[in-house]
């Protein structure tokens, strides 16, 4: 089980090592030209924004102005609103994602997506983790779905607390712990990309810096992308942020450069405060 | 723009406002608790009236016969089969009748007298024991005790349902003459004094009607009619046993309020069921027959079975079609259809559907399933076809406001792990809203359970002696019945009505508590 999993990972991770020898910044999702249509009101504004691999790409912005709705552009997430039209090219691994041909089930097992209030199954823990596994045939046995189990539990950093009660409701957990059990949960279906909404923003400091931490551990293995209010926390855990503004991406870039230096008066007006 | 002063805790105005509201809050609480406790009131009054009618229906009176299983009588051709045995109701009744006739003699007197005492037990009622002994024939010839219902007129005069009755207990006869044949004359110093006095009150009250009173003087197994009387002495006439008992046994006299041309029930038969009774053959038993017996009739025949199970065929029918179509059919509407002007259309009429008359589902169901389709009358399935059409918007709508309300983010998370759409329904969805599905289900159930109208336009309301086999047979069902027999003109009818009401009622509350079941042990919490 360990060893498919590493595996798997190597072949991605040699694909970037072939790109990195030839000088490119190889974008684990590329998009290009996206605009989102609620019925006729448009919501993004022709975005290009490229998603390196092994980082955090934070997207900041005030509320309404459209970084939750790209960020499920990512998974196809919009296709489950029926008035939402979504246009442009998603590249992920050579294929465009947003064309009518790809499956988004099979894409949503690829991204995997924690959500802004914790939404734990109401099931047990053990089940909360395993639904994605038996549903996708990821486990050929009892045993290696325990084994599944035991590493995104371990991954999430929730292992040590629930190790005895994987049988009790995942609900019964705190909300801290409820959130952690749901990026594991999206974990064990072995994605290669980790979109999460504001997934702090219903937890107290303490939990919140345990998330920021896990967030932080899990870069090294995934492409996450985060929707955050919270100007700290980008700076905290992202590597690089794109700051959105009504729909438009004002500006992208390294995470030190947009908050020390960013080049923009937009970006600068929002992340000193003087609005947003 | 005025400084408003932060509000002091003793700030007059403002002690005022909030009495207001205060009062406003209780007056709100009193319109609930009242309207809670008008509910309860006329519940508990339909539940007691109901209850306390089918009490009396409970148990029933059974005479006792000692009979011996003559095969001359049951048996006359010889080689009678078991089923010719078990048709012979005028064999085994006749030895009921010469049973009677040998227990009381002096009833052979007249024409009229015998059919009266005849009428102590009605023909039909030795129906199980014939059909007993068809299925034991070693019992022919033998003696057995059979029990059979006596005349539902004379039950309920013994649980006091006839009339109202007067009973006092009477001084000791002194001598006891016979001044013509059945003519007595009592005598006993003051013995009619109590008697008397009752007379005399009842005549302040009712006026010369107390004249058309029976008043009828009982002693062991002997009763007289009090023709005239004073303080001292009576005139009595002899209904039956003999005159010796009066100077033995201390003697009860009964004053039956409703006068004899006005009842079913002729004081000589009262004379004789008391007889029977003082002689131990009449005992109360759990009146079983109402669960065993299918329609009669005859009330003291008569029994529910038919039609529970009539209900129950109907019910499997209904549940079997309304069930799955109605989940399936939110669950579509709910989770899969776009939503557009057609689908709206749908929700709408869906809507109007559960509020259309039952009766006209009733008369669809006429004209498509029976005169359609050609279905037979009369049957459950016709039955439960048009039920399950009355309940379908009925779980549709409670089927969709159970699935409206799981947590969208319950189907975002099981989509957000790479679930199919129909995965996120069928693994996450529905059993959030299963115990909600099914509540609605059952309730509707439990409404299609007592709906009448639409069965009695399919025929449902047919007279049913056999217990249905399948969903195609002839058949009646529960509430059909309540409607048959409250049409009904006798008076024992009223009781045995309100019992099948009460079982009735026993299966909604069993269903009912079915679902408060399932919403304890299913629900879940997040």
């Amino acid at each position: 089980m360990e060893t498919t999993m590493t595996e798997s990972r190597e072949v991605s991770a040699a694909g970037i090592k072939m790109d990195e020898t030839q000088g490119l910044t190889f974008p684990r999702i590329d998009c290009k030209n996206i605009d989102v249509f609620y019925g006729d009101k448009q919501a993004i504004f022709d975005i290009s924004l490229p998603v390196p691999d092994r980082s955090v790409t934070a997207l900041i912005g005030p509320s309404g102005c459209g970084k939750s709705t790209f960020l499920r552009c990512l998974n196809r997430m919009n296709d489950t609103i029926e008035s939402c039209k979504v246009t442009g090219e998603i590249i992920m691994d050579g294929e465009n994602i947003n064309d009518p041909d790809i499956d988004p089930v099979l894409l949503r097992s690829r991204v995997g997506m924690v959500f802004q209030k914790p939404n734990p199954f109401p099931k047990s823990i053990y089940d909360n983790i395993a639904y994605g596994p038996r549903i996708h045939g990821l486990a050929a046995s009892r045993e290696d779905l325990d084994a599944i189990v035991e590493k995104s539990l371990r991954r999430a950093g929730l292992w040590d607390e629930v190790k005895d009660r994987l049988t009790s409701p995942g609900n019964s957990l705190s909300g801290g712990q409820q959130q952690r059990l749901c990026i594991a949960r999206a974990i064990a279906v072995r994605p290669e990309v980790i979109l999460m909404d504001e997934p702090c923003s219903a937890l107290d400091p303490v939990a919140t810096a345990r998330i920021e931490e896990l967030i932080d551990e899990l870069r090294k293995r995934y492409c996450i992308v985060i929707v955050t209010h919270s100007m700290q926390q980008a700076a905290r855990v992202s590597q690089r942020t794109a700051f959105f503004h009504l729909g438009e991406l004002v500006e992208m870039g390294e995470t030190d450069q947009i908050f020390t230096n960013p080049r923009e008066r937009r970006t600068e007006d929002y992340i000193t405060g003087r609005f947003g | 723009m005025t400084d408003i002063a932060p509000p002091p805790f003793r700030n007059e105005k403002a002690l005022r406002r909030l009495k207001k509201r205060r009062a406003a809050d209780a007056r709100f609480r009193l319109y609930g608790l009242s309207a809670i406790a008008f509910a309860l009131l006329a519940l508990s009054t339909l539940v007691a009236s109901i209850g306390l009618q089918a009490i009396s229906a409970a148990t029933y009176h059974k005479v006792e016969f000692d009979v011996v299983l003559d095969p001359a009588v049951i048996a006359p051709k010889g080689k009678d089969t078991p089923a010719d045995i078990s048709r012979n109701v005028d064999g085994f009744y006749a030895l009921i009748r010469s049973n009677l006739q040998a227990t009381f003699p002096d009833a052979a007197q007249d024409r009229l007298t015998t059919r009266q005492l005849g009428d102590l037990v009605t023909r039909l009622a030795v129906l199980p024991t014939a059909k007993w002994v068809s299925e034991n024939p070693t019992q022919i010839g033998q003696t057995a005790t059979i029990k059979v219902p006596l005349s539902d007129d004379l039950d309920l005069y013994l649980k006091g349902a006839v009339s109202k009755e007067f009973r006092l207990r009477l001084g000791d006869i002194s001598a006891v003459t016979e001044t013509a044949p059945q003519q007595l004359q009592l005598t006993g110093a003051g013995a009619f004094k109590a008697l008397e006095s009752l007379v005399d009150v009842q005549r302040q009250e009712v006026g010369d009607a107390v004249d058309a009173r029976s008043i009828l003087i009982s002693a062991g197994a002997t009763t007289g009619r009090v023709t005239r009387m004073d303080e001292d002495q009576a005139e009595v006439t002899l209904l039956t046993g003999s005159a010796s008992d009066f100077s033995s046994v201390r003697p009860t006299a009964r004053m039956i309020a409703l006068p004899e041309p006005e009842r079913n029930v002729s004081d000589l038969q009262i004379a004789w069921t008391l007889a029977l009774k003082e002689k131990g053959r009449i005992s109360r038993v759990p009146h079983t027959s109402l669960l065993t017996h299918t329609d009669s009739t005859y009330p003291e025949l008569a029994g529910a079975l038919a039609a529970i199970v009539g209900s129950l065929l109907t019910m499997m029918v209904t549940a079997f079609i309304a069930i799955p179509i109605g989940i399936f059919a939110s669950v579509y509407l709910e989770e899969f259809a776009p939503r557009n002007r057609l689908t709206e259309i749908i929700e709408v009429n869906i809507n109007n559907l559960a509020a259309v008359p039952s009766i006209v589902f009733g008369l669809l169901g006429a004209a498509v399933f029976l005169g359609f389709f050609g279905l037979p009358r009369s049957a459950p399935l016709v039955g439960g076809l048009v039920l399950a059409l009355l309940t379908l918007p009925t779980i549709i709508i409670a089927s969709r406001a159970a699935l409206k309300s799981v947590p969208p983010s319950i189907r975002a998370a099981a989509l957000g792990v790479g679930a199919s759409k129909m995965q996120s329904v069928f693994h996450h969805v529905l059993p959030v809203a299963g115990p909600g599905i099914f509540t609605g289900a059952i309730l509707g159930m439990a409404r299609a359970l007592g709906e009448t109208a639409p069965l009695l336009l399919i025929g449902m309301v047919a007279f049913v002696a056999d217990v249905p086999t399948g969903p195609t047979d002839e058949s009646t069902a529960l509430p059909v019945l309540v409607y048959s027999w409250s049409t009904n003109a006798e008076r024992a009818w009223e009781p045995m009505t309100a019992a099948v009401i009460v079982i009735l009622l026993m299966f909604l509350v069993t269903m009912n508590g079915i679902v408060v079941l399932l919403r304890r042990r299913f629900e879940r919490r997040w």
